[in-house]
């Protein structure tokens, strides 16, 4: 655009207040970035859900454990692929304060027929089926830890004893990755069989939860009343709903994240607003002559109207493009929280909303200013030259 | 030749010139003042999390009071404890009694599904089984309404926290535990502790409705002074038969709020940083602006002789009373909005959700004011020492 | 000189122009007449107050008169709206301000090209334009230089240069010497003699200085807003 090279000039007029201005724009964006990433981490888990899948756990709260039998009772329901079970282990590494993360015994070919997010090499899954004591952990994990296939690794649980002991000693058979790049590989799991002949009285053949793949997603919500009205007036009673929902629930608990984020954004955004509105209409007052002269050459109110926020689009871009990049490098850098935040990446989808919202920055803190522009009378105008 | 006095003066005039021409940049000197108004009730705001968390931890614990816990469990809900346990516990030196006995209760903590009224949607709310001596060995317990639940009878008492945050559990109503339902008699406050939080029955009527046998996760117990805590802990560890550990109860609700403290205090901390160097930008730009808006002015008052120095004292000094004024905003509009605002969060290492409100600490307020001063300072400065650095003539011919 | 109305490039007809301030009305022109033929060379004269600034903007399509037409032309001003009013003045006038109103940020080739980004001229088209119009004001050697490193004559001649380049219909100038030193406004002077003489432009000056009306064909000379005689070279 033959224009633009006007827009240009006119922000190197005063080229401490453009950058101040494009700096601050550029924060704002990078606040936004990081918020919008450390929101997908508390949040994102409920994307990555199967939507084929359900999640069946015990009426009255998730730390109480179903009977193992109730396996076979749900492959009869009509509807149903495949069903796994796996239990809270709740156990850690060393010391108590190291990195939380998630154990579970698990039926090995079961689990990750049913969990096809994570891959483990066939060789691996052979080493697995013929440990007893074999563990796979996830990429996450193993690096966190700087774990091996090989390494003997002991897990303290207080919940679990085995012969008296508090301390269960694995053997790293596999290190399995994840299929997305959001996939959390921030877990341990071992093998059932070991787990059930080893632990003592409490829990003996119970497990923690169900997961279900049914035939065809959008019943998943029928399939889920099958299982809860089948063990209905059971001693175990039971409460299913898809992966999704599950999820969401957890995401649910810590809080209503995305409003608090939305709030802090709008508060930043505010200002930002304000401060570069108030830079944008002190340029246009400071060239009231010089845009006479351009109305009185023959530029129409409209091109002049333009030009104004053509400039104050340009700063807002140009500074939110800047900082939502900015975002993205820091994301790529990891979580700054060390390990408490499984996904950290900023989601492409926020990406774009910020760019949109750049563009929008850009014509209100130009539109008051692009008015006044417009409205100037050119005689006045030139007057005040 | 121009004495201390002189010099004051002239900083006063500068000063109060500047002033005069407010009205006439009434635009940058709002957007500053709002601007670092915002930075700083954000600041305060998110930080007012932590520091709410933080206190419910803090006001849960008593020093004379202690936890036992199973040796390797990282909270009560992991921990198991069978009945012989519990007894060889009770039976330890150190232990404060009443006419009941000795004021130590075993306790069952588990979570049941109900629902959070901010979101609608399920949450793991915390239940507590206690024993007789429960609600003494907690000394800042009282019943607000109704009563004490009856023993051996399906009736739970409410923690005033739980009865803001989640549905369904007001006085006289019904609650679901498995096949049984239970009735709520009674609401009771411990003073902002995380007891606030839960709901609390007769242990052996939980221990049955989970099917819990006759084991426990915890015993409470209240010492006979702060300082036999060693005695006690000791009994305890050397004893063979058992493998317990034993804490403070403010030990204990240090280490359980540690992740959520971190993970709070490091983003509110990252998020307040940026805020900051974004202020600080636009306070620069601010203050410049300002400053040339009055170039000729200035320019005018060193040739009439108004010294170097003064001009950039007065610079700075505005910059930061404005700084001061936006900052004095910020903090009270963050402590009128934040602060005592109620909400709930899951504690990923007790697996419950803990109740808590906002908390704008004193401690808070002070920070913001010094971040709006040192924003104020950093932003006047740059500006001041170019407005008096320019050559006289030069600023003279400014528009 | 031929008033044969008929070849008429611009015809004021009976104008009257007032302007409000606060509860005053100020009678700046009283009908008002004045016919300037094609290849004129016009001076308006008057004191400070006569209306000369605001009759110019009115032929100049830069305000509208309270009553009466003005005619360029053939085109009735009155019956083009504001924003057409805009794209006629890119396509028939060329002003030249007292203090030449050059944009800072441009250098001279730029502030020259600013008229012809309103046509629809290729860029190259346009730098070809741009590099005429310097050298006929005698800076073809400045193109790249910045406003701030020119002298008040060298400017003006920029804004001359600027005035030029879409080859108007009329060229208005309000005050063109008026900020510079006797030497240069001479030069100026020639330059838009020879504008008028060589190259045929009709040019329509404010001044307040006879030594520059002198320079011009005619001069009409206005008082109270009103035209009070003319003379002639």
């Amino acid at each position: 655009m033959k224009y633009l090279y006007l827009t240009w000039s006119n922000l190197r007029r005063k080229k401490l207040r453009t950058i101040l201005t494009l700096l601050s724009i550029i924060v704002a964006f990078v606040l936004f970035g990081l918020l919008a990433t450390i929101k997908h981490a508390l949040v994102g888990g409920v994307e990555l859900a199967g939507k084929d899948r359900v999640v069946v756990r015990h009426k009255v709260s998730l730390i109480q454990l179903l009977p193992e039998s109730y396996k076979a009772r749900m492959e009869r329901i009509p509807g149903i692929k495949a069903v796994v079970h796996q239990t809270w282990f709740g156990g850690y590494y060393q010391d108590p304060k190291n990195l939380f993360f998630m154990q579970c015994p698990v039926v090995p070919d079961e689990y990750m027929s049913m969990f096809t997010e994570f891959v483990l090499s066939p060789e691996e899954m052979k080493a697995w089926n013929s440990t007893r004591t074999g563990a796979v952990v996830g990429r996450r994990l193993a690096d966190h830890f700087k774990w091996k296939v090989g390494d003997k690794v002991p897990i303290i649980s207080s919940l679990w004893k085995i012969n008296g002991n508090d301390t269960w000693e694995f053997d790293i058979v596999g290190i399995f990755e994840g299929k997305e790049k959001q996939t959390d590989t921030g877990a341990l799991f071992f093998r059932y069989d070991f787990f059930e002949e080893a632990r003592q009285e409490y829990g003996k053949g119970q497990v923690g939860w169900y997961t279900i793949r049914v035939d065809d997603p959008a019943k998943a919500g029928d399939v889920a009343k099958l299982v809860d009205a089948e063990f209905a007036n059971s001693p175990a009673e039971t409460t299913t709903e898809p992966e999704g929902a599950f999820a969401q629930g957890f995401a649910k608990q810590i809080g209503n994240i995305a409003l608090i984020v939305a709030s802090i954004m709008g508060a930043v955004f505010f200002t930002i607003l304000l401060v570069s509105a108030n830079t944008m209409s002190q340029a246009v007052r400071e060239r009231t002559g010089e845009l006479g002269v351009l109305k009185a050459i023959g530029f129409t109110n409209r091109q002049v109207l333009v030009l104004v926020l053509l400039e104050s689009c340009l700063l807002a871009i140009v500074g939110g493009v800047i900082g939502l990049g900015l975002a993205w490098l820091i994301a790529l850098g990891g979580d700054p929280t060390k390990g408490n935040l499984p996904l950290f990446f900023f989601p492409p989808r926020d990406l774009a909303l910020g760019v949109v919202i750049s563009v929008l920055l850009g014509v209100i803190t130009g539109f008051f200013p692009a008015m006044q522009a417009m409205r100037l009378r050119v005689a006045d105008a030139l007057r005040r030259m | 030749m121009a004495g201390p006095i002189n010099w004051l003066s002239q900083v006063v005039s500068v000063t109060g010139f500047g002033v005069l021409s407010i009205p006439q940049r009434r635009g940058s000197v709002a957007a500053a003042v709002i601007g670092i108004a915002g930075v700083v009730a954000v600041l305060v705001g998110v930080l007012s999390i932590g520091a709410g968390f933080k206190r419910v931890m803090e006001m849960s614990a008593s020093p004379d009071s202690a936890m036992v816990l199973r040796a390797s469990a990282t909270s009560e809900m992991v921990s198991g404890l069978s009945r012989e346990d519990t007894k060889l516990i009770t039976d330890a030196p150190g232990i404060a009694r009443n006419a009941e006995g000795p004021l130590a209760s075993a306790e069952l903590f588990v979570i049941i599904d109900l629902p959070k009224r901010s979101t609608n949607s399920s949450a793991n709310v915390p239940l507590r089984g206690i024993e007789p001596a429960g609600f003494a060995v907690r000394d800042n317990l009282k019943i607000v309404e109704g009563r004490k639940f009856e023993w051996g009878k399906n009736e739970i008492v409410v923690g005033v926290g739980a009865l803001q945050e989640f549905a369904g559990l007001e006085l006289g109503k019904t609650v679901r535990v498995g096949r049984n339902d239970w009735t709520v008699v009674g609401i009771f406050s411990a003073g902002g502790g995380s007891a606030d939080s839960e709901l609390w029955t007769d242990a052996k009527v939980l221990q049955a409705a989970y099917k819990r046998g006759d084991s426990f996760q915890s015993v409470s117990v209240r010492l006979t002074s702060p300082q036999a805590f060693q005695e006690f802990k000791n009994a305890l560890t050397a004893n063979p038969k058992l493998k317990v550990k034993v804490l403070r109860q403010t030990e204990y609700y240090a280490e359980q709020s540690t992740m959520i403290t971190t993970l709070v205090n490091s983003l509110g901390y990252i998020i307040a940083s940026l805020m900051a160097i974004g202020a600080v930008f636009g306070a620069l730009n601010t203050m410049y602006n300002s400053v040339s808006a009055r170039t000729r002015e200035i320019a005018t008052l060193r040739a009439l002789g108004f010294g170097r120095g003064a001009v950039i004292v007065s610079i700075m000094f505005e910059s930061i009373v404005l700084a001061l004024v936006g900052g004095t905003l910020g903090a009270a509009v963050a402590y009128f909005v934040f602060n005592g605002f109620h909400t709930s969060t899951i504690n990923m290492q007790s697996f419950s959700q803990v109740t808590f409100a906002f908390a704008v600490t004193v401690s808070l307020l002070v920070q913001g004011i010094v971040l709006a001063t040192f924003i104020g300072l950093v932003g006047g400065f740059l500006p001041a020492i170019r407005a008096a650095r320019l050559p006289i003539a030069v600023g003279l011919r400014e528009m | 000189m031929d008033k044969n109305t008929n070849d008429a490039l611009v015809r004021v007809d009976r104008v009257e122009k007032i302007f409000h301030r606060g509860s005053e009305d100020i009678h700046v022109l009283k009908d008002l007449e004045l016919v300037v033929p094609e290849g004129e060379f016009l001076a308006l004269m008057g004191p400070s107050g006569s209306g000369k600034s605001t009759l110019l903007n009115l032929i100049g399509g830069l305000d509208r008169p309270t009553k009466g037409t003005v005619t360029v032309a053939g085109e009735r001003l009155d019956q083009l709206s504001d924003s057409k009013l805009a794209g006629w003045r890119a396509r028939h006038v060329g002003f030249v301000f007292q203090l030449y109103n050059l944009l800072p940020v441009l250098t001279a080739e730029r502030n020259v090209e600013l008229p012809l980004l309103l046509t629809h001229l290729s860029k190259s088209e346009r730098r070809s334009h741009v590099q005429t119009a310097l050298e006929i004001v005698g800076l073809g050697h400045r193109t790249k230089h910045y406003p701030r490193t020119m002298s008040g004559g060298e400017q003006q001649r920029v804004g001359i240069a600027r005035g030029i380049v879409t080859d108007p219909t009329i060229l208005l100038c309000d005050e063109p010497t008026g900020d510079l030193d006797r030497k240069a406004g001479d030069e100026i002077l020639d330059l838009l003699q020879a504008l008028n003489k060589e190259h045929g432009k009709t040019i329509i000056m404010v001044t307040h200085d006879p030594l520059a009306a002198a320079r011009a064909k005619r001069t009409v000379h206005l008082d109270k807003g009103q035209l009070s005689h003319e003379s002639h070279a």
